[in-house]
């Protein structure tokens, strides 16, 4: 039974550092560009050339440690991982193995329950991208494309603190939050910019020994990630129960057929024969340049969360979410600063509401939205004041999605103006009751539900304008028999 | 003759417009054409590019340039990329390789004026103290064509010694400029490691691999010095100091050096090598020096450290040789593990595939702690007692090889025996120390070398020390007979 066993996962992330220049080169990393045309000497490793560390990468890998709390290392080094393959054209990968930059952090995650966990981050070190082979379009060949090759990327190492494929997701989205940020990394999951391998086991529930673990390969979507990790849990489960034993092994995720297969057991992996690279020296960090780091960093997701719980009375669902990029807080804060902090919950329910379905709809990110924070500030101005109902808001909206004009404009144009005189509403209520003298007697007869359809049958007539709680007060007392 | 004169002096008659550039180009291409046949120093002669960069240099002379090494030529080791020309490295696998830019030490070179007439032979991918383990064939001593001119800067010592070139650049991991100046009756100075850039050198093994110089005299070595020392960017491991003027320092009185004379280098050394050493040393007490005896008693461990520590950073550095983007390509691989095994099984000689093998196995798990591990610390060690060893001394001296040149095929099914010969060179590059060698003497009528040894950045010191005993003997001045 799934109860009895105990999930460990561990993820291994790669975050590509959104430098201009690749990591030991000066050849361009921009996405997508004819393949090869980004790859200088370097790249190429030409006989004789030499790689020099680009600092910005340094920078970067610094900032992401800060910001989980991590020990920069004052010292550590860069290795060779010695292999062949065609699309690693020095025939080693450059990376950090024994001393990372970026040691023991930690972040944490908000769970189903709304508990907080702490996950722990065990390292995160730089190191080079190889490059792609590429087997489509060509007879009897593989093209080489080494325009990746040296594209700088952080290894972001977890502790096997979580416990669920949910909970491996949750850390994922942290992460990737907190990358993007930082602005270390685009984030852009489809050209491979942020990618993990998941190391998942199993073990008997109240065991503490790991059981043995498999790792999954280049997990690129949140969703995979989700599913191989449950597809392995599953296999190893039932593997275990029906006798059979974990092997420690690679596995690849198959998106298409949803399962995971076997890549190469640990038997048959490379030796890497790591050494530390003679051709760099030691990279060394000093404490003035960890606080020229420090001094760039901006409000961190949780920080900025804590902050609109506290200062606008959100609940950290609301804040989690409006703080979930840099640019989602910043219009929230715009729309807050236009409307004032007293709609600040007004305002989330917007930004949370419309505004996401709106994005959603179209496909596009807050910095896409049709609607200006201080346009949106507007149609929220004439909600507080009750010139129109929020049934009516949601339509104006659409109309300042569609054609861009603000909220006031839209009103009078279409007159959409909220009914707030009692005594028209009292005339079209007399008009409605009326027209149904049936519905009028068996509601007074007790059928309490009919209530509903007086509400409707006068917005109908109003097209929605009346002010629904006056509508209410006014409806109740007259059906009941009163002025 | 023109081919005996020294640089500077070949440098005033450029300056005296008594000679220009394109006449003495063509003075030694034609000293090449004639001798390069018997000795194989050269791979690549560049007549019609020599002569073009004279011409040029001819030009900047007219228009008011005053370079010390304008107009004045040169051999390329052939471990050096050369933009437009091929850079085999001594190697079948880079025997179709033409480098598409030139190293910084070729650049700042051609810069300052010089004129390359060609690319030196070498051993194999720098490995070899004899010459013998190039594709091109052996190189042979001017001194003596059945003797082996040492290696792996052996054709560009040869090329000097027999006075095809004023001057040629080489490299040293373990020896390769030292131990061939010595058995061809040169002078060869090995910087500091990270005073000359390594761009564009094809590397060997990267933590010891410095370029430096093979000419006839330390004063003309401090002159082309001057020319290839300084910080690149291009290379993490060049040092960002300045670099003092080593000709001004030639002159640097002796009175009061403090020479060293290491016990380790004396036990066991052949008499007539010994008493070649005294006689040395004689001449330096004349001079003003001091001796003083000092032991660094970790540094007999230097072959075996060296024998681990450059395979295994040479397993690495060749592994981008895998017949995919440049180089040699096996005929028709079958697959791509082929194509692997195939390119780098026949595109490899023996040397290299031997230090490979070593290297992969001294890295590997499980050995790695036993092996790798251990000869850093040993390279530590000694590192350390040289540093103390210069608490005491300015300069350490001693034999640059334990016997003069030996016969081509005598050591060549040995390895250990041939290893051994750079017994007194290796510590230099383990602990990146400067180390220059120049003759001293002969025994049977093969040149012998006497070796110094510096602290770090120490080059204007151990010119000066050489400059002075070349001004007061005349070692430097024997020529081979036949070329002279």
């Amino acid at each position: 039974m799934m109860s009895d066993w105990e999930v460990v996962i561990g993820l291994e992330i790669h975050a590509q550092l959104a430098t201009k220049s690749k990591i030991f080169s000066g050849a361009a990393t921009a996405y997508g560009a004819a393949p090869n045309s980004q790859a200088c000497l370097v790249d190429l490793a030409y006989p004789g050339v030499l790689p020099v560390l680009n600092a910005e990468a340094v920078r970067m890998a610094v900032k992401f440690g800060l910001s989980i709390g991590a020990v920069i290392a004052a010292r550590s080094i860069f290795a060779r991982k010695n292999y062949f393959y065609p699309d690693l054209p020095k025939g080693y990968q450059i990376s950090q193995f024994e001393d990372p930059v970026v040691k023991r952090g930690s972040l944490s995650i908000v769970l189903d329950d709304g508990s907080v966990k702490t996950v722990g981050v065990t390292r995160a070190h730089l190191e080079e991208d190889a490059g792609k082979s590429l087997h489509e379009g060509l007879a009897n060949a593989s093209g080489i494309d080494l325009n990746r090759a040296g594209t700088p990327l952080l290894e972001i190492v977890s502790e096997p603190d979580m416990r669920s494929a949910k909970e491996a997701v949750a850390y994922m989205k942290k992460v990737h939050t907190l990358v993007r940020y930082l602005e270390i990394c685009d984030g852009n999951m489809q050209e491979g910019s942020f990618r993990c391998d998941a190391n998942v086991s199993v073990r008997p529930r109240g065991r503490e020994k790991f059981g043995t673990r498999a790792e999954i390969k280049n997990l690129n979507s949140f969703r995979f990630v989700e599913k191989a990790i449950q597809y392995e849990v599953a296999r190893q489960i039932e593997l275990l129960e029906s006798g059979g034993t974990v092997i420690q092994e690679t596995r690849l995720y198959d998106s298409d057929k949803h399962e995971t297969r076997s890549m190469r057991s640990k038997e048959e992996a490379n030796d890497y024969r790591y050494f530390p690279d003679p051709d760099l020296l030691p990279l060394e960090i000093d404490a003035e340049f960890i606080e020229q780091v420090r001094a760039t960093l901006p409000e961190l997701p949780d920080e900025k969360a804590s902050r609109f719980a506290a200062q606008f009375g959100l609940s950290a669902y609301d804040a989690g979410v409006l703080s979930a990029s840099r640019e989602l807080g910043a219009y929230f804060e715009a729309v807050v600063a236009a409307a004032g902090a007293a709609h600040a919950k007004l305002a989330a329910n917007w930004v949370m509401g419309e505004m996401s379905s709106a994005l959603n709809r179209d496909n596009l990110d807050i910095t896409g939205s049709r609607v200006a924070p201080q346009a949106l500030a507007g149609l929220l101005a004439r909600i507080v004041d009750e010139t129109i109902s929020g049934k009516i808001a949601k339509d104006v909206f659409e109309a300042m999605w569609s054609d861009g004009s603000d909220a006031d404009a839209i009103i009078a144009a279409k007159g959409l103006k909220q009914i707030t005189d009692i005594g028209a509403i009292d005339a079209v209520i007399d008009t409605v009751m009326a027209a149904n003298p049936k519905q009028l007697a068996d509601y007074r007869a007790g059928k309490d539900k009919l209530f509903g359809f007086f509400v409707g049958q006068v917005m109908k007539a109003t097209q929605g304008k009346a002010n629904p709680a006056q509508l209410n007060e006014l409806l109740k007392l007259k059906l009941g028999g009163g002025a | 003759m023109l081919h005996n004169l020294s640089i500077g002096e070949l440098a005033d008659l450029l300056a005296a417009k008594k000679i220009s550039s394109v006449e003495l180009t063509r003075h030694f291409l034609a000293r090449i054409e004639a001798f390069n046949p018997e000795l194989n120093a050269l791979v690549t002669r560049t007549a019609d590019l020599a002569l073009d960069t004279a011409a040029d240099a001819d030009r900047r002379r007219a228009a008011g340039e005053a370079a010390p090494l304008l107009g004045i030529p040169l051999i390329h080791k052939d471990i050096f990329c050369t933009d437009g020309v091929r850079t085999s490295c001594g190697s079948r696998m880079l025997d179709n390789f033409i480098a598409p830019y030139d190293a910084t030490v070729v650049e700042r070179l051609k810069a300052v004026g010089a004129v390359m007439l060609g690319k030196a032979n070498m051993d194999e991918f720098a490995m070899g103290s004899s010459n013998e383990n190039s594709y091109y064939g052996p190189v042979k001593n001017p001194w003596d064509r059945s003797k082996v001119p040492g290696g792996s800067s052996g054709g560009s010592a040869a090329a000097t010694a027999a006075r095809l070139t004023p001057f040629a650049t080489g490299t040293d991991t373990g020896g390769s400029i030292r131990q061939p100046a010595a058995l061809t009756g040169i002078t060869g100075i090995k910087p500091t490691y990270g005073r000359v850039s390594r761009y564009g050198m094809i590397a060997f093994a990267s933590s010891l691999d410095q370029a430096g110089v093979l000419a006839r005299s330390a004063a003309d070595a401090a002159i082309v010095l001057q020319a290839m020392a300084g910080f690149d960017p291009k290379d993490s491991t060049s040092v960002d100091a300045p670099v003092p003027d080593y000709r001004a320092g030639l002159n640097l009185p002796l009175e009061g050096l403090k020479i060293g004379l290491l016990k380790e280098f004396f036990v066991g050394l052949e008499a007539r090598n010994t008493a070649l050493i005294e006689d040395a040393l004689r001449v330096y007490r004349s001079l003003g020096a001091k001796t003083v005896d000092v032991s660094l008693p970790h540094l007999p461990l230097s072959v075996p450290t060296y024998y681990v520590v450059a395979p295994a950073e040479c397993s690495s550095n060749l592994s981008r040789f895998d017949g995919v983007r440049f180089g040699y390509r096996c005929e028709q691989p079958k697959d791509l593990m082929d194509l692997y095994q195939r390119s780098r099984g026949e595109g490899f000689g023996a040397e290299v595939k031997r230090r490979i093998m070593t290297g992969t196995y001294v890295l590997s798990a499980g050995y790695f702690d036993a092996y790798y591990l251990k000869a850093q610390k040993v390279r530590q060690l000694i590192t350390d007692e040289f540093r103390a060893a210069f608490g005491k001394v300015d300069l350490l001296l001693g034999p640059t090889t334990p016997t003069p040149a030996f016969g081509i095929g005598a050591k060549i099914d040995d390895p250990v025996t041939m290893y051994l010969n750079d017994i007194y060179t290796i510590g230099a590059n383990l602990a990146g120390l400067p180390g220059l060698s120049m003759p001293c003497g002969f025994i049977d009528e093969l040149p012998m070398g006497l070796q110094l040894i510096g602290p770090h950045f120490s080059e204007e010191r151990i010119l000066g020390a050489a400059h002075r005993f070349q001004q007061v003997t005349d070692w430097h001045r024997h020529c081979p007979r036949g070329y002279e």
